[in-house]
């Protein structure tokens, strides 16, 4: 039998937790790893993650495909207008598990072991939001691999394609803090996933992520159009296809993104203050 | 000097109140057992004491500091195994115990080496590297309990340890508990069952709806109770005012409890197993007919019944099964001898 009352030689007795700015951050990798190494023990993430995606690109290309590619400007293929938009709607769905993570945190009682341990409170948020950004890099990456066997090109140059990869993760960190607060709020991992997930379905749908707005009703055609996931979806396209973004698209989702951050991440963090 | 100080807490939630003034003490180096039903208060005030939850009113003091204004410094003496494990199923009981420890700021060789020791501490060396999903429920508890022993804390809170494990978990749950008591851990243990009590508390705190109703040592609170009961089931119902009038001149008949319906006496007899045996003695030589007797523990209950004259509320989940009369609550028989013969074990 060990004890743990522990001699002067026992070295695990000497240790010194950070403080400060230092502390957010330290607190915060751990349980970012913590996240991270969960991802691969968790099929039906990884599923979702990447069989979901596929599968998409590969329908709407062949299934959809020839009837919208034929409203499309001429010169640009069907593969390269779907591939920047799929790569919004995966993203954004992809943010659902923010919220079913964290309800499912708080339910199994992690939240608490995390709060009665003396370290920083931002850990347990900022370990998901960040965990969850590098899930959503993975997304993207996945999808612009399958987009290239399927016809798509960065036309513009990798710098572009990059850019391109990293404005669809920003607009998922943003979406992460609204799921973030979901989840936070409805607390049992059942009802996140449908709470998170039912509104994705038009916010992504009336948008410009599977056909060209104009294609749409004249009544649904000014939502669509200032629907972030369109600008999202424009501006991956533009940064896709002619690389350097012509003018006036990058300003309206920096703003959203920014927005979206302000409003939902103080939220956020006071809901899981009072938790 | 108590090391835990709590001074009339109360808190509300909604309709509920869940904490009317709980007040409370706690030596160094000692156990105390906070008893109640489902629903007393006993989760609340761990929540309240593991800076996890604001009272409402009142004052708590944890190792001197205080639970509201001073929590980051409660945090650091407290470890809480809260009422369900609060593991991560998706890694392994090592890498659960390396996480907290590279939380508290050990660095990952120091994370290891902790993580390794606890595990061969609660008997878990062999299923470290495995998820904790795959784990048995009395295997998470001690990777539970473990977890909240990373930073060697010297206040631990354990909620309802045992609850719901079976009686082999449960005597691991004690042994591994005791260990912990003799390296000097304060501990404030929450139970539904006195034997749990009893045998891991030195001094019992009774709680019901958010209030103290009793605090004493386990003998005292027995004492209260009138110790063990005898009860015996009659064959015919019909012999039931017979059976009182043979076993009046052993005295203590306005005591006896009757149950017409089952056809049963239920007759306190302290500790006296003699006298238990002359009242069978008794009904057999006057001709009454028995199906079954028992020598009865005092439960919870009965330690409710003695305190405040009525029932346990929050007795929702005590199932009275009408054809053997028998009260259990939950995996554990609520007064019945027969899985947790403490009297037969050695004391501590
Ligand atoms: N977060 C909450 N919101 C609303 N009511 C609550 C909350 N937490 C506890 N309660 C209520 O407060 C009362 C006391 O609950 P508590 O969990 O402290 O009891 P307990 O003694 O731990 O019971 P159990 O043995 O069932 O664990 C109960 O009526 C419970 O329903
Ligand atoms: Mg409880």
């Amino acid at each position: 039998m060990t004890t743990t009352t522990g001699t002067a030689a026992d070295t695990t007795l000497e240790y010194r937790r950070p403080r400060g700015i230092v502390a957010m951050f330290h607190d915060g990798a751990i349980a970012t790893w913590r996240n991270l190494v969960q991802l691969p023990r968790t099929p039906e993430l990884v599923l979702f993650t990447l069989i979901q995606p596929v599968m998409f690109v590969l329908l709407f290309t062949y299934v959809f495909g020839g009837s919208i590619g034929q409203s499309l400007p001429p010169g640009l293929s069907y593969a390269q207008f779907l591939i920047p938009g799929i790569m919004v709607q995966t993203i954004v769905f992809g943010t659902s598990q923010t919220s079913v993570g964290l309800a499912d945190d708080l339910q199994k009682g992690l939240v608490d072991r995390f709060r009665s341990l003396p370290i920083a409170r931002s850990a347990v948020l900022t370990g998901r939001i960040a965990a969850d950004t590098v899930r959503l890099s993975m997304v993207a990456v996945v999808l612009v691999l399958v987009g290239y066997a399927v016809g798509f090109r960065f036309e513009g140059g990798w710098f572009w394609g990059v850019a391109m990869i990293v404005g669809a993760v920003a607009f998922g960190f943003a979406m992460s803090w609204i799921m973030a607060l979901i989840g936070l709020s409805v607390r049992d991992p059942e009802t996140a996933s449908t709470a998170g997930f039912v509104w994705l379905f038009p916010l992504t749908f009336v948008s410009s992520v599977f056909v060209p707005v104009y294609s749409m009703p004249g009544w649904l055609q000014p939502i669509a159009r200032n629907n972030p996931v369109t600008l999202t979806a424009n501006l991956l396209r533009e940064l896709a296809i002619i690389g350097r973004p012509a003018g006036g698209t990058v300003l309206p989702v920096v703003l959203w993104i920014a927005g979206i951050t302000a409003v939902f991440g103080p939220l956020a963090v006071s809901k899981y203050r009072r938790v | 000097m108590p090391i835990i100080e709590v001074e009339d807490l109360h808190k509300r939630f909604g309709q509920t109140q869940a904490l009317a003034g709980v007040s409370l003490s706690v030596e160094p180096g000692t156990v105390l057992g906070l008893l109640g039903p489902n629903g007393a208060g006993k989760t609340t005030t761990v929540r309240v004491l593991a800076t996890l939850l604001k009272p409402d009113s009142g004052r708590a003091t944890v190792a001197g500091y205080d639970v509201v204004t001073q929590a980051d410094e409660v945090r650091t003496v407290i470890g809480l195994t809260g009422q369900y494990a609060a593991v991560d199923e998706k890694l392994t009981g090592h890498e659960n115990l390396w996480m907290v420890g590279r939380l508290l700021g050990m660095n990952k060789a120091q994370a290891h080496q902790r993580a390794d020791e606890l595990l061969e501490r609660f008997r878990l060396s062999d299923a470290g590297d495995r998820q904790v999903r795959t784990y048995s429920g009395g295997m998470r508890r001690r990777v539970d309990l473990a977890v909240s022993l990373v930073g060697r804390p010297s206040v631990l809170f354990l909620d309802e340890p045992t609850t719901g494990l079976d009686p082999v978990s449960r005597f691991e749950m004690w042994d591994v508990t005791r260990e912990l008591l003799a390296d000097g851990t304060t501990v404030l243990l929450t139970t539904q069952y006195l034997e749990e009590a009893d045998e891991l508390a030195d001094r019992i705190v009774v709680i019901d709806k958010g209030a103290v109703i009793a605090e004493g040592t386990a003998d005292e609170l027995k004492d209260r109770t009138g110790g063990r009961t005898l009860e015996v089931t009659l064959r015919h119902a019909a012999d039931v005012d017979a059976a009182l009038a043979a076993i009046a001149p052993s005295g203590g008949a306005d005591a006896v409890r009757v149950d017409r319906d089952l056809h049963q006496l239920s007759v306190p007899v302290e500790q006296d197993t003699a006298r238990a045996a002359g009242i069978v003695a008794q009904l057999t030589d006057a001709g009454i007919e028995i199906d079954d007797f028992s020598l009865q523990r005092p439960s919870l209950d009965d330690v409710f019944v003695a305190l405040t004259g009525h029932a346990a509320d929050g007795d929702a989940d005590i199932d009275v099964d009408r054809s053997t009369g028998r009260r259990s609550r939950g995996p554990l028989p609520g007064g019945t001898d027969e899985l947790l013969d403490t009297e037969d074990r050695p004391q501590r």
